[in-house]
């Protein structure tokens, strides 16, 4: 059970490293920051797959850019203000919220907050709707009374047709 | 008033459609380049042809001129070619081709069976030039005016249609 949980695991280390073979000696702490900044990061050659698990030539070339500013020391920030520099806001899978994002960020908030409004205005409304009970002493209630009887009979009368 | 509120789905509807008719037009792999209206990032390479002579864009000043990324690897490059060929023969705009990620030979030998509309040719055989300039799809044309700014980027084979509608008239504009 043992042996079969630490190979478990040893597999799992190598899926998290699976790039680390690029380079000759990889550290693997600069492999752990590429690794969470290029998860973060659009692959443009293959629009849907990040710059950590993209196969294209050009990730592996950013992966390495990457790789040596991590070296560097340069921070998160500075990597990613290198590559939107490049690429533009579109490298981002997180888009940072500016007069163009507006909707994407606000959008969801404001059709929950529409629908949101949307469900109270017609409760409100059908609550207006819905009248009072008539009180017990109703002249009225007598004949619904009748009418419900005459409704319910023929209706008896047809089942038993059946 | 109240018949109008029936026509509220409709004009949401209306709306959406509108959304797609412009978005599902428009091709996702054209990502708006940042480098518009920004200068063309420096670079010293060694040319194709001259191998012991290098190129940087600042030798263009001056000029309105084309950098065509390109590669002897790059399918797509054979698609543009014959149209940068027809380009350099009427004499139409100065092209400097950036030989992206490729090696020297191939890229000599791929000029001279295809053609070498180039006035000359960048060699960017490790692609740091072309991650400097944002190139994500090779082939990708620059339009960089007398100042060096970069003014349009063709991103793909550049079409007849792209050529008669947006790059000339823009190159005759900058020059005039």
């Amino acid at each position: 059970m043992r042996i079969a949980l630490a190979a478990l695991l040893t597999a799992f280390c190598a899926l998290a490293f699976g790039q680390a073979d690029e380079v000759a000696h990889p550290d693997p702490r600069v492999e752990k920051r590429l690794k969470d900044l290029g998860e973060e990061l659009r692959c443009l050659v293959c629009q849907n797959q990040t710059i950590a698990d993209s196969a294209a030539p050009l990730a592996l070339d950013l992966r390495n850019e990457i790789r040596t500013m991590i070296k560097q020391g340069k921070t998160d920030d500075e990597i990613r203000a290198y590559l939107v520099h490049r690429y533009g806001d579109f490298v981002l899978y997180r888009p940072p919220l500016k007069p163009t994002t507006v909707l994407l960020w606000g959008g969801p908030f404001a059709l929950l907050v529409a629908g949101f409004a949307t469900v109270v205005v017609v409760v409100r409304r059908r609550r207006q709707v819905v009248p009072a009970p008539l009180p017990a002493s109703d002249p009225s209630r007598a004949s619904i009374a009748a009418l419900l009887d005459s409704d319910a009979a023929p209706a008896q009368k047809k089942k038993k047709k059946r | 008033m109240k018949a109008l509120r029936y026509l509220i789905p409709l004009a949401v509807f209306a709306a959406l459609v509108g959304f797609f008719a412009v978005g599902l037009t428009r091709d996702p792999h054209e990502v708006p380049s940042p480098f518009i209206g920004k200068p063309a990032p420096a670079f010293k390479l060694a040319r194709l042809h001259e191998g012991d002579q290098t190129f940087g864009p600042e030798e263009m000043r001056g000029k309105v001129w084309l950098l065509n990324v390109w590669s002897s690897w790059c399918v797509s490059c054979r698609v543009e070619h014959p149209l940068l060929v027809e380009m350099s023969r009427d004499h139409l705009v100065p092209i400097v081709g950036l030989d992206y990620k490729d090696k020297r030979e191939d890229g000599l030998q791929w000029l001279s069976r295809h053609g070498n509309p180039y006035l000359l040719s960048a060699c960017d055989d490790e692609g740091k030039v072309g991650i400097d300039y944002g190139v994500y799809g090779v082939p990708e044309t620059f339009v960089i005016d007398k100042q060096g700014i970069i003014r349009y980027k063709q991103i793909g084979p550049i079409t007849p249609e792209a050529l008669e509608k947006t790059i000339l008239p823009l190159v005759k504009r900058l020059n005039g």
